[in-house]
């Protein structure tokens, strides 16, 4: 179970300096100050880095519960990027530097090299928030052995995108550039990596259907149609009905990966987080249609905030493996395990 | 969060993990010895069967020890629930009194139907049935017409209840009987419930068949049939305060969601070691759905047991279940390999029930122990919209 004084600061920052002018602003290119000094004083973007490494020391279990809040609140600070990153230095001994930070590549097919000297070689694409990163943990081979290295952000080639999500998704070119640090990393590779950061973009989507469905409620509860609010329709209520059906199911399969991470680490979780991205992908589409059929025309504004959650449902849900991708892997799991395993399979660790 | 709804997570103790490979090596040996077939029909040794588990201890197995329960927690019946379901165990001679009608018996019956009753459930003798539905009372259960008039040393019952799972098999019967009109403010006072010796003069069983060919439901129809003031269960007028926790204890188990997870089961058998992309892709959604599913009724179960009666959680549980369910049987089918003259047929035919039996069953899924209606009002309620 996560600390609630953690995730308690963690709200307490997001309900006072994420607001909805915040995220505008954000999207236009406006860096959070207020909000991201406030996450750093706290420590919670190191949650996931221990002490002797310039970090917080908690648990992982935390550090995915500080993103259920961050989802929730759709902070466009990349909260889920340094904690990844710490988690992502911590591996090979190295400390985390302050600032934000984000991690490389995001692609399981990344292919970053780094010589004997330092000098790295490679390009990564969709690397969220590098324009704001001060610094980037990159997981690539050096000689053929896995490593990871520390890179500043300065001075490396970076050329803008935006994600559907509203959030930057950039490219990044690392030739010519030298890391401040590399340590071997035997057993990390991008694979590896996308299995931590698909876990931690479930919770963010968990969050997001959390806020979605509060909102659709609320909404429904003040919408008034026909003389009455649209909440007593039985239409609405069962559309109302299954969302939340969604949301907890999304939820459940979102701490169902984290529970694995939390306890075995990166090692043996594929099945946990396929099992995850994928069924947490299927609430946040079915989760967000539902989301807009209540609010009408004015969840299509700009001006309303829907659409600062729905994006980001529809964004995440593509980053580090669709719901085909997983299917497809779970699906071979299984069926390389035979019929009479299925049942095994699906109540195994119990 | 106002609005969302509470799953603990939960971790099962050790000795759910030893009692899930005792339930299992239990099963393969009935499995072995002819009593089921995970694959086959409908297995005709029920009532044999329940006398093994009820030696075994797993019947009413979280009830006091002194009403011949063994004081288990809610995760370990859980345990021996699910794997019973998964292997497709011929449970219904007890599954009725152990879910809901032995919880009930305890919480509100008198002291000595308790000692006579209790003990006959967990050693598998009695098998009981659920009088709720009448022709004119479905999902408006608290409509109930069927009358439990006072007489001497008891009450004369007159009406008919309809729908009745394994009428024809049960000993007894919980009834929800009316004692009283409901009134201006509560519609849902008036109605009593009582247990009901089914074999009792009076007392007309007439079978329903169902689509699948099957006869499960029967309609029960009472004339004068008198039932003894012992057998009244909590408060006259008062059942619609008692039905609560028994709906949170029917709508949250794997009978929910496992009903025709043998049509998957089936499905990675003949596609094999393997599957094509949209095979594979197929299967790891289902399997995504129902780990999640699992997940989340086992949570309840851990809320049960923590004293709480999530009775919105329970009906959340029980439509996406019943949803996944039902709509499996379809999934598969569209999944399968193309079944021509140059297949083996060895693995065909089995297949080819599990389908046949699941896509017969699957309408009834969603309308049995509370419509999908019903449970969205449910939900609906919880969420503060009505």
């Amino acid at each position: 179970m996560p600390d609630s004084i953690i995730v308690d600061t963690a709200t307490k920052i997001f309900q006072d300096l994420c607001e909805a002018d915040t995220i505008n602003k954000a999207e236009k290119g406006e860096w959070p100050t207020a909000l991201w000094d406030a996450l750093e004083e706290s420590y919670l973007p190191l949650t996931w880095v221990p002490d002797d490494l310039g970090g917080a020391g908690a648990e992982i279990a935390d550090g995915f519960a500080v993103l259920r809040v961050a989802g929730r609140f759709a902070a466009p600070v990349p909260i889920a990027e340094t904690l990844l990153a710490g988690w992502l230095l911590a591996q090979a001994g190295i400390s985390s530097p302050s600032g934000p930070m984000t991690i490389a590549p995001v692609h399981e097919d990344g292919n970053i090299e780094i010589g004997a000297d330092g000098a790295l070689k490679g390009r990564a694409r969709h690397v969220p928030f590098a324009r704001n990163a001060a610094h980037i943990a990159v997981v690539g081979t050096r000689g053929g052995e896995s490593v990871v290295a520390l890179v500043a952000a300065k001075g490396l080639a970076i050329s803008p995108g935006i994600g559907l999500s509203g959030e930057p998704r950039d490219t990044v070119s690392f030739d010519g550039a030298t890391a401040l640090a590399v340590q071997p990393a035997p057993g990390l590779d991008p694979a590896k990596l996308t299995l931590i950061a698909a876990a931690a973009r479930t919770q963010q989507m968990a969050g997001a259907l959390e806020r979605i469905l509060e909102q659709s409620v609320q909404f429904s509860l003040d919408r008034v149609q026909f003389g009455r609010p649209i909440a007593k329709f039985q239409a609405v209520q069962h559309n109302l009905a299954t969302l939340a059906g969604e949301v907890a199911a999304a939820s459940a399969a979102a701490d169902l990966a984290a529970e694995a991470i939390a306890l075995n680490g990166v090692d043996g979780v594929e099945a946990d987080v396929a099992i995850a991205k994928l069924r947490v992908g299927d609430a946040a589409g079915a989760g967000a249609a539902i989301a807009h059929q209540v609010h009408g025309a004015m969840g299509f504004t700009y001006e309303h905030t829907l659409h600062h959650s729905t994006r980001r449902l529809w964004g995440w849900r593509e980053e580090f493996g669709n719901e085909t991708l997983w299917a497809e892997r779970l699906g071979r799991m299984v069926a390389a395990q035979g019929a009479d395993a299925l049942w095994p399979f699906v109540t195994q660790g119990s | 969060m106002a609005n969302t709804f509470q799953f603990d997570p939960i971790e099962l103790p050790p000795e759910c993990k030893e009692l899930r490979q005792e339930v299992r090596a239990f099963l393969k040996q009935e499995i072995d010895a002819g009593t089921f077939s995970p694959g086959g029909g409908r297995s005709e040794n029920a009532a044999a069967f329940a006398r093994k588990v009820g030696a075994k201890g797993w019947i009413g197995m979280t009830w006091p020890k002194q009403y011949g329960g063994q004081g288990r927690t809610q995760l370990e019946r859980y345990v021996v629930t699910e794997e019973m379901l998964a292997h497709r165990a011929p449970t219904r001679h007890y599954s009725t009194a152990d879910r809901q009608s032995g919880p009930v018996l305890l919480r509100y019956g008198q002291e000595e139907v308790k000692q006579n009753i209790l003990p006959r459930i967990t050693s598998g003798e009695l098998c009981f049935c659920i009088g709720l539905s009448e022709p004119n009372s479905g999902s408006d259960v608290f409509a109930a017409s069927t009358r439990a008039t006072k007489t001497d040393g008891g009450w004369l019952v007159n009406g008919r209840k309809i729908w009745t799972s394994n009428a024809h098999n049960a000993d007894y019967m919980i009834g929800l009987l009316r004692t009283s009109n409901s009134t201006p403010e509560n519609r849902r006072h008036g109605l009593t419930q009582f247990l009901i010796d089914v074999k009792s003069k009076g007392i007309t069983i007439r079978p329903i068949i169902n689509l699948t060919g099957a006869h499960d439901f029967n309609e029960v129809v009472f004339d004068d049939v008198f039932v003894p003031d012992l057998h009244m269960i909590g408060e006259v007028d008062m059942a619609w305060k008692q039905a609560s926790a028994e709906l949170a204890y029917e709508r949250s188990g794997p009978d929910r969601w496992l009903e025709t997870l043998q049509s998957l089961v089936e499905l990675v058998r003949i596609v094999g070691p393997e599957p094509s992309e949209r095979q594979a892709e197929g299967i790891g959604r289902e399997v995504a759905h129902l780990a999640t599913m699992r997940r989340m009724s086992l949570s309840i179960a851990g809320m049960l047991q923590a004293g709480h009666s999530p009775a919105a959680e329970a009906a959340i549980v029980k439509d996406l279940g019943t949803n996944f369910e039902q709509a499996l049987p379809n999934k598969v089918r569209l999944m399968a390999p193309v079944r021509g003259d140059s297949a083996p047929d060895s693995n065909d035919d089995r297949f080819e029930q599990a389908l046949n039996y699941t896509t017969l069953i699957a309408p009834k899924l969603t309308i049995q122990g509370g419509t999908r209606e019903i449970l969205r009002g449910i939900i609906a309620r919880g969420l503060g919209l009505r």
